[in-house]
């Protein structure tokens, strides 16, 4: 019967050539939009070298400033003499790392301009961070105390400074300094803004004073972070954290009250892009939930209309089946076969179109070194959900067409 | 082999209420071929339907065998149809996707016999039918005339032991029509199936056994 089944579903699928397009077309699409927002999701948020301890890594990015006649500074603004002062001393995290962001910058090799992004670490960042070393080794605790003139580049900056030559242990000029290259380490995508740059050296050379007593760091910005033992150590942390800044002082004068956390990467993210220093994620997730069930929602609702005409347009042969003894629920399977089918089908080429938009993507270089894939869970979830809505769409008018009596269904259904 | 008690069958919709049946009395033997008659709207196809459990009476009972009908669920009844009874219709009801041989192998899916086995019996009631060379074709390359002997041949198939035909030479020309009547009587004379045709036309009715003869839903004789 299963066979029979099949044969069917495969002869109205080419019969009816222009539903068949638009239900795999819906499928096809509903599929395709939640595998490439996952694959983005997955490498904006998941564990992607160097970040692979996400899981046990929070980090101290933003924060909110208020004076007392109310006004408000927000950002990533804290200073390394905070980090030092509050952060530094705590002793539940394994780790602690502080560094800026990337800084934009150009660099001179004879006449040629080299575009680059420098960022300014301790020796803990590396410890912290998975970074792979094509060659050489990173600065230690004690290059960073002395501010000696080390540097790790990336493999970008070897080819446009070095011409891909061997690097470890040659200078690099910039800025009137001769940093000696230590170690030369895979591109990192700019996706992941925390370890990004392409060229890292001691925090000493930031042309800020490391130990002024202020709270606000400046541009490029500096964080904080901080690597558990277990990541059930997190909340301990998060906790040594708030009792730390609780008397915080406030050297500038102005402000009087500080709010901020030690946040997952996750959380960190969403501070960045919603500006609240509570890092709350729940606006995104929510924004990302909404957009997703549109998405959803909108084919589902088309594939329940198109299953309706195709299974009232089919009442005659379901009052035939019924004459010559197919049961209501015999003839509701038979329906279920065939939205498993085109289901399937649409899955399957949404699988390919996916692999081919995301090949072409990552090819393009429009962001550089960032390689999205096709996360199969989430394309198993969306499967599940497309089978969902195409079993209810394409079962509930059949089993309620097969609930007629086969005289009416003969009629075509009316 | 049937019987009709005391049926009536009354269509209502919001405004109007058409009674198709009135206090229906039928009997019919194992092997008996009958032929209903009588003008259009009259109930005719009404009847056939609720004696091939079709469609339900408003009131009365439908037996089969002695077994009364009325209660029997919606699996039961479709087994029922499948084992005992054959449907011919005026428009054939051929499934147009598949091919000759797969609509007749139709009652056999539902009684779960296997691929091979099915195919053999189909093959048979095509043959029975002279329709053997032109079981790949599709309903669509068939003529009028062969379409019916597709839709006898499914009838057949599954040697059930009512055969209920409605207007069955209906679409045909004569010629056609007549060798459909031979086909019907041959399987009421070699298989001794029960046969219940409707017809307009006096000349096939006169070959039948008995004539039922309806007026405004009711039994005239």
């Amino acid at each position: 019967m299963l066979k029979n089944y099949i044969k069917i579903a495969f002869k109205v699928m080419l019969r009816n050539k222009l539903f068949t397009f638009i239900s795999l077309f819906g499928i096809c699409f509903t599929l395709l939009f939640l595998i490439l927002l996952s694959s983005v999701i997955d490498y904006g948020f998941g564990p992607v070298k160097p970040e692979t301890k996400l899981a046990r890594t929070l980090s101290i990015t933003m924060g909110s400033l208020s004076t007392e006649s109310g006004g408000n500074t927000m950002g990533p603004l804290f200073s390394p003499w905070f980090f030092r002062k509050y952060v530094k001393p705590m002793t539940t995290p394994e780790k602690i790392s502080i560094s800026s962001y990337y800084n934009p910058d150009v660099i001179y090799r004879g006449d040629k301009k080299i575009k680059l992004g420098i960022k300014y670490t301790d020796a803990e960042f590396w410890d912290i961070c998975d970074f792979n070393f094509l060659e050489g080794q990173p600065y230690n605790k004690e290059e960073v105390a002395a501010t000696d003139q080390v540097a790790v580049i990336n493999r970008r900056l070897q080819e446009l400074y070095f011409d891909g030559e061997p690097t470890a242990g040659k200078i690099l000029e910039y800025k009137d300094k001769r940093y000696l290259v230590k170690g030369v380490v895979d591109n990192v995508s700019i996706v992941r803004i925390m370890p990004y740059a392409d060229i890292w050296v001691p925090m000493g050379h930031a042309e800020i004073e490391l130990d002024k007593p202020t709270l606000i760091g400046g541009f490029p910005g500096w964080y904080a972070s901080l690597l558990a033992k277990d990541k059930h150590d997190i909340p301990a942390i998060k906790a040594e954290f708030q009792k730390r800044i609780e008397n915080v002082e406030f050297p500038e004068g102005i402000y009087n009250k500080l709010l901020t956390s030690a946040s997952s990467y996750q959380e960190a993210l969403a501070r960045q892009m919603f500006r609240r220093q509570d890092g709350n994620i729940y606006p995104f997730m929510m924004i990302l939930l909404g957009v997703a069930t549109i998405f959803m929602l909108l084919p589902a609702i088309n594939l329940v209309n198109i299953n309706m005409s195709r299974i009232y347009e089919r009442a005659s042969e379901i009052g035939i089946r019924k004459a010559y003894g197919a049961s209501s629920i015999v003839l509701t399977g038979q329906f279920l076969v065939e939205n498993i089918i085109i289901t399937l089908l649409g899955g399957i080429l949404s699988v390919v179109m996916a692999a081919i938009i995301l090949s072409i993507f990552n090819r393009s270089g429009i962001l550089a070194d960032t390689t999205f894939t096709i996360n199969f869970r989430v394309f198993f979830v969306s499967m599940g959900f497309a089978l969902f809505f195409g079993i209810l769409s394409g079962v509930y008018p059949a089993w309620k067409m097969s609930r007629l009596m086969p005289v009416q269904a003969l009629e075509g259904g009316e | 082999m049937i019987s009709l008690k005391n049926i009536d069958k009354v269509y209502r919709t919001d405004r109007i209420e058409t009674t198709a049946l009135r206090s229906i009395n039928i009997e019919i033997e194992k092997g008996e071929l009958v032929s209903v008659m009588g003008p259009s709207g009259c109930g005719k196809s009404t009847l056939l339907n609720i004696m091939g459990l079709l469609d339900k009476p408003s009131h009365g009972n439908v037996l089969i065998e002695g077994q009364k009908v009325d209660q029997f669920g919606d699996i039961k009844l479709a087994a029922l149809r499948n084992k005992k009874i054959g449907f011919i219709f005026q428009s054939f009801h051929l499934i147009n996707d598949l091919s000759v041989v797969d609509n007749v192998e139709l009652p056999l899916i539902y009684r779960l016999i296997p691929g091979r086995a099915r195919r053999k019996l189909a093959m048979e009631a095509l043959e029975r039918v002279g329709l053997s060379t032109r079981t790949k074709h599709f309903p669509n390359q068939l003529s009028g005339g062969q379409r019916q002997r597709v839709a006898i041949a499914r009838a057949i198939v599954g040697r059930p032991e009512i055969i209920l035909a409605d207007e069955p030479t209906g679409n045909l020309d004569s010629m056609m029509g007549a060798e459909i009547m031979d086909i019907l009587l041959g399987l009421n004379r070699d298989d001794n199936a029960t046969i219940i045709m409707v017809t307009h036309d006096e000349l096939l009715a006169k070959q039948t056994q008995r004539i039922i003869r309806l007026f405004d839903g009711a039994q005239v004789s």
